[in-house]
């Protein structure tokens, strides 16, 4: 094994590019579990602790490009506002010393389904900026994930930032454990408000071979919400919508049964975070000048 | 390959470092340093806990490799750092109004052990969050004494009041098997009621 | 910070003397402080894990990856090949006639022998300089298995033409046992059940699961074995009873036991998981084979592999009540899974079945319990063991009955509460207090913790008040308070006629110009606080303020194990029996000095006080360094308890126990019954404890006791793959142990009411909060849900139906 350690990102570009198969090494959270397992031994770790652009922000117009080092916990202390949902889901990650590692490019390069950020990412829409040698390119949230634990970068990119739209609207993030702290998800929902365009957006997580989103479910909404005139009236969304919502929500999803939960259980908890957070967030919107944040 | 970085304010030099080890076994079984504990080495745990720059983290997930530079405080250095952090920056962080919605001190006490007779290290000089884990019973097997240590430690620099649910999730990242928790909110309760007293 | 060199010629880290003194009194009574506290906050006190020593070697085990099978073949060409590997070990290197060790049943290969019978059982060691080398080795060694049919539960195990796990046994229960695939079958049978089920107005019958719980202690297992000049070995480990462990470990290395030496080193908990041996002969044998030191350190994976569990259980009961609810019978049927190798199963049924009745009265009853050997993980001992899962089923049941009454579930139990003087099912008296009724009534009476402790100013929800805590998933929908309660009744100390003692070295003598004490026993300091005990009993007898604590070890007769709750009353006892024998010698020694300076030495009740000798009136008679002068009074003797019977193999009958402990727990829950997620709000738990020796580790051990109940209620579970029989979830991530976000407030009661035949009139506490909790929290969980719930732990998709 080898240890890369670059300066700099354009080292660190350099450097994949000449060991593709380097894996990077950020907050350690996911491949020190597996070397420490003895699961991988892989031929390079490329650090890329030292590239302190990675761990900066910067808040746009129309969006936040989120460095792929920022750390969960600056995620919940500083961009409530901007990222409400993103936030609710720092918050759930792990344990506050794994928050203070950990950020969302981890949780991208290993694409695990269970990864907590994917669904506020999927919910608020997002853009991930991948980088190698040969140059930059923005790929689509929905197209990121393109199979169990894999996604759509090449061999020598790295993840360099996420362009994540800046809320418009209320987020929520929900995410089911058999525990009340420190726990992976079972399954996970987020959704997002968007008044800009009259759209709700969803994520889910941990129940499907990859975050999906629920997109019967937010077709059905935004109809629903358009007919009933809802956005303008700031009317309760009736029973029937949100019911019909879940179940649309719980049929998104392509589970399994394993250790953390039957596929049926998922299937099922889905239903209800969808409803919930659907009522928290269309609850938010309705009270004009409410915050945007999460109440966590 | 070599690692150099800062450990409890000394420069420290480890050779011959596996690529793969962490900074936790670096710590443990090359520095001489076994304070901070390996539970699972997979962070789920917190016994590991350590500040790096500043920052708590599990030091079984830090690659020996990332610390290069850096500066780390173990349990070992904790009394130290607190003696520096308390004379440099005047921290303590009372409530002036005292509403800030932490235990009294009165409170704090009512449960106090009576005798004070942990003589072992006489003469060591503890940081008062040290001091509060042994008066409070917190301490049972001990093994995720070091890794609470500084993650309280940590909770009480930001936070000189925090309420019995800030504690809780401050510490909700390190696993204890033996105490039930109860004691350690009790030590963390009484560490914060002292440090408001003493300012 | 210092950092030492570490060159080292003892090991670094080898435990030295602890010396506690004090100002104050600080007898039995009072709440003093750990005496290893102040190295357990600095990080420098040293566990089995922090052992270092010049030139040490890493050792690595290589385990099985089936549950069973035939081994083939084994290549250990490639790893012994590999530079840095000193030694590799199978079976066939074993030095020794003997190859096996177990606690009661010598019946678990130390490497195993052309076959294995559970997944992760240790087929080959690696000794390397490096643990990565050690692991690398380990990865090339080449098995060839053929796998078996597995023995998987009890229709597997007892079918026709099941494989037998162990053939040729050769154990004393095989003739008793109905089945080669059974450990051990323990009846009780009292009264006349056929007869008493007819008075009966009401029956309930029940079919109940318990889980298979890790200890999940968080030191995991570690040790330091060097190699002597004599050709023995020193042992630096942590476990809980040193010599059990020798008197296992010599004859597998073919030394006699005065040349295995080993000490304690710091424990990082236990809870049952060290009874049995993990790494200790695995490093010997490395460190006798290379000449070096070697040390094992398991990870957290290895660890679930690494030591026995709880054993899961089946559990059939029939209780009968009259209408006015007074219990007219029990029968069950209590099925232990005791996986591939014996361990503690025998005692382990014999706890389930004498205990299965709970703390009632009950003159009819049908009981049977059994262990069976199967390829599952192998099962043992802790904390409550056997009686943990009876208490989840009689607990149960006792709801089902007061439903089926009509009664209040509190009332019902308290009309059906044994007291003193209560006949057990065994025959046995119970014959010191046993204030059930009263435990019950105190937590009942205890004001119930505030509703929706979640709404926080503004309307907004503190999602840590409420079930899911960070995770969000409710601010106050779906979530119903539920309330229950439950009582439990455990055996203290060693039964069933194990000769149960305990040895301690009691010496005194002046130092620096004061008395001091040094006590020496090889009990194993877990973290129970044993050793803050032994300091206050050495003050009250003997009056001084200084007292030493000595390193445990093997220079010093076995202190029996850290284990029944059994350490304060029998190694406590010894300690007080030895300092009681010191007092008289310097007694003696006093008499002869000064007698006849003062009538009071030949006439009076004297006793040793603020380092003096003083009369029981108060007079002062001498200065203790006076009388010492330069001498030492030194005793080193053993204690023991009343003796016990085993028994009856038929009937149960037999006054098998010593000593009960009892506690009662009210939980209260709140759960998100859409989303099957439950926060224990509340866990109140009173219990007797005899006398408290010292409040502050009393109190906490009932609430670490309690929080392991609470743990197997709701998260905790050992998942086996029926059809592989290999565990699912070895790690933190999947076997989840409660967060200080999952654990509520526990406050406790604590009675004391003496037990006249024991030290001080204690009882030992150690166990009884892990019974009652589990039970207490699945009531409130039923209570809230109105749900069935047979099986524990609790899962989301048993409270949602999916």
């Amino acid at each position: 094994m080898d240890f890369l350690r670059p300066a700099g990102w354009e080292e660190a570009l350099a450097a994949k590019a000449e060991h593709p198969t380097a894996v990077p090494i950020a907050g350690g959270t996911d491949i020190m579990v597996e070397i420490n397992f003895d699961h991988r031994r892989p031929e390079y770790l490329l650090d890329l602790n030292r590239i302190t652009e990675l761990s900066e922000w910067e808040v746009g117009e129309e969006s936040v490009r989120l460095g792929a080092s920022v750390p969960y916990t600056r995620i919940m202390e500083n961009l409530r506002t901007e990222l409400p949902g993103l936030a609710l889901a720092s918050h759930t990650v792990a344990s506050p010393q794994i928050r203070n590692r950990g950020g969302v490019g981890g949780n991208l390069g290993t694409a695990s389904p269970a990864g907590d950020a994917h669904p506020a990412l999927l919910a608020a829409g997002a853009e991930v900026e991948v980088e190698s040698v040969r140059g930059t390119r923005l790929i689509p949230i929905d197209e990121f994930y393109t199979g169990v634990k894999r996604n759509a970068l090449a061999p020598d990119e790295l993840i360099r930032a996420v362009h994540i739209r800046k809320a418009d609207g209320p987020q929520q993030y929900s995410k089911v454990g058999t525990r009340n702290a420190m726990v992976i998800a079972v399954c996970a929902f987020g959704i997002a408000l968007h008044p800009e365009t009259r759209t709700v957006r969803t994520g889910i997580g941990s129940a499907a071979p990859t975050p999906v989103r629920a997109e019967a479910a937010e077709e059905f909404l935004n109809a629903a919400l358009a007919e009933g005139g809802f956005w303008d009236s700031g009317k309760i969304i009736t029973p029937s919508i949100a019911k019909q919502f879940a179940e649309l929500a719980s049929g998104a999803c392509n589970p399994i049964d394993d250790v953390r939960g039957t596929a049926r259980y998922r299937r099922h908890a889905v239903g209800i975070m969808a409803r919930r957070t659907l009522g928290w967030t269309w609850e938010q919107y309705r009270g004009s000048g409410r915050t945007l944040e999460g109440a966590a | 390959m070599r690692v150099n970085f800062t450990v409890n304010g000394r420069r420290q030099e480890a050779d011959d470092v596996w690529e793969g080890e962490s900074l936790l076994y670096v710590l443990r079984e090359r520095l001489g340093l076994p304070g901070s504990k390996n539970a699972c080495e997979q962070g789920e745990c917190g016994s590991c806990t350590v500040r790096l720059d500043g920052v708590p983290v599990c030091s079984c997930l830090v690659a020996a490799g990332q610390v290069e530079g850096r500066e780390v405080v173990t349990v070992e250095g904790l009394a130290d750092f607190a003696k520096q952090r308390a004379e440099h920056s005047g921290h303590g962080g009372a409530c002036a109004t005292g509403a800030c919605g932490g235990t009294s001190l009165q409170d704090a006490r009512s449960w106090t052990a009576k005798g004070t007779d942990s003589q072992t290290g006489e003469g060591t000089e503890l940081s008062p969050i040290q001091q509060a884990f042994i008066d409070a019973g917190a301490v049972q097997c001990g093994f995720c004494t070091p890794g609470l240590l500084v993650a309280a430690d940590e909770l009480l620099e930001h936070n000189a009041s925090p309420t019995d649910a800030d504690i809780r999730e401050a510490l909700s990242g390190n696993l204890c098997r033996c105490t039930g928790y109860e004691k350690i909110l009790d030590a963390v309760r009484l560490a914060a009621a002292r440090q408001g007293e003493a300012v | 910070m210092a950092l030492n060199p570490r060159v080292a010629a003892v090991p670094a880290g080898t435990p030295t003397k602890v010396t506690q003194g004090s100002q104050t009194k600080g007898g039995i009574g009072e709440s003093t402080l750990r005496p290893d506290g102040t190295l357990k906050v600095t990080g420098e006190f040293a566990y089995s894990s922090d052992m270092w020593h010049e030139d040490m070697l890493w050792g690595q085990t290589l385990r099985s990856t089936v549950a069973h099978a035939e081994i083939r073949s084994i290549d250990v060409s490639e790893a012994v090949a590999m530079p840095g590997v000193y030694a590799v070990l199978t079976y066939d290197d074993l030095p020794a006639e003997m190859k096996n060790y177990g606690l009661e049943i010598q019946d678990t290969p130390v490497l195993a022998h052309g076959k294995v019978r559970h997944h992760g059982e240790p087929v080959a060691l690696v000794a390397a300089d490096h643990p990565e080398t050690a692991r690398r080795a380990a990865a090339r060694i080449r098995i060839d298995y053929a796998e078996l049919p597995l023995i998987t539960d009890e229709a597997s195990a007892t079918a026709p033409d099941a494989v037998l796990v162990h053939e040729n046994r050769d154990d004393h229960h095989i003739g008793h046992v109905p089945h080669p695939n059974i450990v051990h079958r323990q009846p009780i049978v009292r009264g006349d059940v056929a007869e008493a089920r007819k008075r009966a107005d009401v029956i309930v019958e029940g079919e109940y699961v318990f889980g298979m719980q890790d200890q999940a202690f968080l030191g995991p297992e570690s040790g330091l074995a060097v190699p002597a000049e004599d050709g023995g070995v020193d042992l630096y480990v942590a476990t809980q009873w040193l010599h059990s462990d020798l008197r296992q470990i010599a004859p597998v290395l073919g030394l006699p036991a005065e040349k295995v030496r080993m000490t304690l080193s710091g424990v990082g908990g236990a809870f049952g998981g060290r009874e049995d041996l993990s790494m200790q002969i695995h490093a010997c044998l490395l460190a006798l084979r290379t000449g070096k030191p070697v040390k094992i350190v398991y990870n957290r994976f290895e660890s679930f592999f690494g030591h026995v569990h709880r054993h899961p259980a089946k559990l059939h009961y029939e209780h009968g009540a009259t209408r006015d609810g007074k219990l007219t019978h029990l029968k069950c049927r209590i099925v232990l899974d005791g996986g591939a190798y014996a361990s503690a199963s025998p005692a382990v049924v014999g706890n389930a079945a004498s205990l299965s009745v709970g703390p009632y009265v009950v003159d009819d009853v049908d009981i049977e319990a059994i262990a069976l050997y199967s390829n599952n993980p192998p099962c043992g001992a802790m904390r409550g063991f056997g009686a943990v899962q009876a208490c989840f089923a009689y607990e149960a049941q006792m709801d089902k009955l007061a439903a089926a009454l009509g009664m209040d579930p509190v009332e019902l139990r308290q009309l059906n509460a044994m007291e003193q003087g209560t006949i057990m099912p065994t025959g046995q008296p119970v014959d010191s207090p046993a204030p059930v009724a009263e435990l019950l009534r105190r937590v009942k009476s205890r004001p119930l913790p505030p509703e929706r402790q979640w709404e926080v100013a503004g309307g907004e929800a503190d999602v840590r008040a409420l079930p899911g805590g960070l995770s969000n998933t409710t601010h106050g929908e779906g979530v119903v308070r539920g309330v229950g309660y439950a009582v439990g009744i455990k055996n203290v100390g060693f039964s069933e006629g194990f000769d149960d003692y305990s040895t301690a070295r009691v010496r005194m003598e002046v130092v620096g110009g004061e008395p001091v004490a040094t006590v020496h026993t090889a009990m194993a300091e877990v973290g129970q606080g044993g050793v803050t005990v032994h300091a206050q009993i050495a003050r009250t007898e003997l009056g001084v303020t200084q007292v030493t604590i000595h390193p445990a070890d093997t220079q010093v007769g076995s202190a029996g194990s850290t284990s029944a709750s059994r350490q304060t009353y029998v190694t406590g006892g010894a300690v007080k029996n030895s300092c009681e024998l010191v007092r008289e010698k310097v007694l003696e020694i006093g008499r002869r000095k000064f007698g006849s300076y003062h009538p009071a030495w030949a006439t009076a009740e004297l006793l040793l006080e603020g380092g003096k000798v003083v009369t029981d009136g108060g007079e002062v008679l001498s200065d203790l360094v006076d009388v010492l002068e330069d001498e030492a009074v030194e005793v080193e003797a053993e204690w023991r308890h009343r003796p016990t019977e085993a028994f009856d193999l038929r009937t149960g009958q037999g006054n098998g126990h010593v000593q009960y402990s009892f506690a009662a727990h009210r939980a209260v829950v709140e759960v998100d019954t859409e989303l099957g997620l439950v926060k224990v709000v509340e866990l109140a738990c009173a219990q007797d404890v005899g006398k408290a020796l010292n409040p502050l580790s009393v109190v906490g051990q009932i609430q670490g006791g309690t929080t392991q109940g609470l743990g197997v209620a709701v998260m905790e579970e050992i998942i086996v793959d029926p059809k592989t029989a290999k565990v699912r979830n070895p790690s933190f991530t999947d076997y989840l142990i409660p967060t200080i976000l999952d654990t509520p407030t526990i406050p406790v009661d604590v009675l004391e009411l003496a037990d006249e035949h024991a030290p001080y009139g204690l009882r030992g506490i150690g166990e009884a909060p892990t019974l009652s909790s589990t039970p207490a929290v699945l009531a409130a969980i039923r209570d809230a849900t109105g749900l069935e719930l047979n099986r524990t732990p609790v899962r989301p998709e048993h409270l949602t139906g999916t």
